[in-house]
């Protein structure tokens, strides 16, 4: 989790211009670090390319809107780690 | 080209879905409005409009893979160049490629050529969504059949 965490924090500060010491895994990507959906978008490309996924963006933002699921379960970073190395366990079962 | 309704395409020359290109064409119009102003004595397309055009292009390339049941809007455009004019009475040819397709998102390179010499390039990031509304979707099927759309891929 902590590799996950340091890549995907790099790429938050250097796509948001965030100071990376400010970034810790109980950050908030909306509500702390005040990363908006436009600026999410660069921030998923870059980890769908660091980590070889796809982001489900769509069925979280769905899931949030039905409220089935909470931000935090999603933009809360080391939260957002995890469900990275889900998605990276799942590539590598399915591969 | 009709710029004043943005229509910025006149035709579609290639759309591979495999490959994920696609090639247009688009005649820019001798005499406009839009000269009029941009400018005075020296008629230059504007640069807003070589983005859109290019915009358009790989809006129709993301229209195809997504088989017409989501729309792309304009989200982002880095790297946008104007390496050269664009004025009236030229034909562009303007080419698009898929960079990445996220999740209710995708980003494309796209450039415009005049007589094989870029003029323009840009990497744009569309967001898309089911289609808002029926009104949108018969649009963009008339739109699709006057530039020649090839329906064929969508079966």
């Amino acid at each position: 989790m902590s590799s996950t965490f340091d890549q995907v924090a790099t790429i938050i500060a250097e796509t948001c211009d965030i100071p990376r010491d400010t970034i810790t895994p109980d950050s908030h990507a909306i509500d702390d670090l005040g990363i908006d959906s436009l600026d999410f978008l660069d921030i998923a490309f870059a980890i769908d390319k660091a980590f070889g996924i796809k982001l489900p963006l769509e069925k979280w933002t769905q899931e949030v809107n039905d409220g089935k699921a909470t931000t935090e379960q999603y933009f809360v970073l080391k939260n957002l780690c995890a469900r990275i190395d889900e998605l990276v366990a799942a590539k590598g079962a399915g591969a | 080209m009709q710029l004043d309704y943005f229509q910025l395409i006149d035709r579609i020359l290639d759309l591979n879905t495999e490959e994920k290109t696609i090639t247009v064409e688009a005649e820019v119009p001798k005499t406009s409005t839009i000269f009029e102003g941009h400018f005075p004595g020296y008629p230059i397309m504007p640069g807003v409009l070589l983005i859109e055009t290019m915009a358009q292009t790989s809006g129709w390339l993301l229209l195809a893979l997504m088989k017409f049941q989501r729309m792309p809007f304009l989200a982002a455009v880095k790297e946008a160049k104007m390496r050269g004019f664009v004025t009236p009475g030229e034909l562009l040819t303007v080419e698009a490629k898929i960079v990445h397709e996220g999740s209710g998102y995708a980003i494309t390179d796209a450039k415009v050529k005049v007589a094989g010499k870029l003029r323009s390039n840009a990497t744009i990031t569309f967001s898309h969504v089911p289609f808002p509304n029926p009104d949108l979707r018969g649009h963009m099927d008339a739109v699709a059949k006057r530039i020649g759309f090839p329906l064929a891929i969508l079966t």
